[in-house]
């Protein structure tokens, strides 16, 4: 697991208290993992943070699951 | 019930007759700076040891998205609930079950907070909980989510008058036919730079008694210089009498009287002559059908505060009339502290556990009172004595005024 992904479940399993092996690449955030619309905004906020990048509101729309955070940041976060 | 003297409404109860103190040194922030350094701070702790503890209430995912006044609430709430036994399943019970928890300030820590990441951050940073989580009617709101209360959903804002207020205004809601059950109260933490800054420049806090934090809290005694600030929830569970009666509920008490008014006088001070505090019990006593010689118990607002003490006792002197000589009258914020949106919800629930317990709990810290008076201030230890009636006064900034009257029910 690439140094990003794990840094991303890390936030993913921290900001929506779930267990670590629910947080899977194909795990999407609303419908497996129990969070809210709010809770996905947060998280994109959290990504931000940690990955020191902006995240633009229709790049955010489009990370529904582990795996679009995880590819979206590998792109982006230098 | 979350108080400083406990965790629960059993523990805080036996703390305040045995006129404990809640109050102690603030050490969560730098407080170096300010006036007043010391609060009546909710122990945290095990339940089995009388303390609170948050994770018992709500899990850390949720913690972090609200201010401390709603999980106060919650755990509030959830008592009264298991203990009233009231666990609506069916559309009709949900629909006639309803929520009036308020608060004074609501989520004055998380606004300091965000206030200080958006200066130094920027909006992006600012989460999308909080404004949820610092609401006021949230409090309400998550109670009436995790307890599927499909009823009137409200909430009161009239700063120190606000537990009372929500209590008389939610048996109203029972009275007028809106709802069979009520979970009402106030809630509030209060316990922030931000707000010790701000109240201290109101000169309403003591600021005398940072070194001996206990003595702090002293209404009616000559040394008081200000009120020491506390946080908790109080909530009860309200419920038309028929309907409590019918499924064999617990009944503590029954909610006689309730009275309003307002000084239209000062933003904080209270009116001098002490009319607002007068015509408020008063209207009380009246919807109660009751006269004052029949109240054994009056729970003071009694704040420690040097004006507003000696106005609250001339203004019962003169409801009391000729009967005062025979009025026991107390102020258990010498125990628990002001806590402001949620003082006169704890303060409705000693009330009425004075009149189950047959005892007043004690004024401590009374030790030389500041205004000769023919009521019994109960100083320093509490007073065993038959108590039928119970009156509890809460007076606000703005100048509002609210009296709740409760009454034994007879068995």
């Amino acid at each position: 697991m690439s140094d990003i992904a794990e840094r991303v479940k890390k936030i993913v399993i921290e900001h929506l208290g779930v267990d670590a092996e629910k947080v899977t690449d194909n795990a999407s955030f609303i419908d497996d993992l129990g969070a809210d619309s709010l809770d996905t905004v947060e998280l994109v906020m959290a990504f931000e943070e940690e990955f020191g990048v902006e995240i633009p509101d229709d790049a955010a729309e489009t990370i529904l699951t582990v795996g679009d955070a995880v590819s979206f940041l590998e792109k982006n976060a230098g | 019930m979350v108080s400083p003297l406990g965790g629960n409404v059993d523990v805080s109860w036996k703390n305040i007759v045995a006129g404990k103190s809640g109050a102690n040194r603030v050490t969560d922030f730098e407080t170096s700076d300010l006036a007043c350094q010391v609060a009546a701070q909710i122990p945290r702790g095990s339940a089995e040891d009388g303390g609170y503890d948050p994770n018992d209430w709500l899990d850390v995912k949720e913690q972090r998205k609200v201010d401390d006044f709603i999980v106060y609430a919650v755990a509030a709430a959830d008592q009264a609930l298991a203990d009233a036994d009231w666990k609506p399943t069916s559309y009709e019970d949900q629909t006639r079950s309803g929520v009036l928890i308020g608060s004074g300030i609501g989520g004055l820590q998380g606004i300091e907070t965000a206030a200080h990441t958006l200066a130094e951050k920027g909006p992006r940073r600012i989460s999308p909980f909080f404004i949820p989580g610092r609401l006021i009617n949230l409090a309400g709101g998550y109670v009436s989510i995790r307890h599927g209360l499909k009823g009137p959903n409200h909430a009161v804002v009239t700063a120190c008058s606000t537990g009372a207020h929500a209590i008389g205004d939610a048996s109203r809601l029972i009275a007028f036919g809106d709802a069979d059950v009520m979970v009402a109260g106030g809630t509030e933490s209060p316990i922030c730079r931000l707000s010790l800054a701000g109240f201290a420049a109101c000169r309403a806090l003591s600021t005398a008694f940072n070194d001996n934090p206990e003595k702090a809290s002293r209404p009616y005694d000559k040394a008081r210089d200000g009120f020491l600030m506390g946080e908790g929830a109080g909530v009860v569970v309200l419920e038309e009498y028929e309907h409590a009666k019918a499924r064999g509920a617990k009944i503590y008490a029954e909610v006689v009287g309730y009275g309003l008014s307002g000084d239209a006088y000062h933003i904080t001070a209270p009116a001098a002559d002490g009319d607002g505090a007068y015509r408020c019990m008063d209207a009380a006593l009246k919807r109660a059908g009751i006269t004052a010689a029949e109240v054994d118990y009056v729970n003071a607002h009694g704040t420690s505060t040097p004006l507003g003490d000696e106005i609250e006792l001339g203004a019962i002197t003169r409801l009391a009339g000729e009967s005062a000589s025979k009025l026991t009258m107390s102020s258990t914020k010498s125990c628990t502290g002001h806590l402001l949106g949620a003082a006169g919800a704890i303060e409705a629930i000693f009330s009425v556990l004075s009149i189950r317990d047959s005892i007043a709990p004690p004024t401590i810290n009374l030790d030389d009172p500041s205004v000769e008076t023919p009521i019994d201030l109960v100083p320093h230890t509490a007073k065993s004595m038959n108590i039928d009636v119970a009156l509890s006064n809460s007076f606000g900034f703005g100048g509002t005024n609210a009296s709740l009257v409760f009454k034994k029910v007879a068995s």
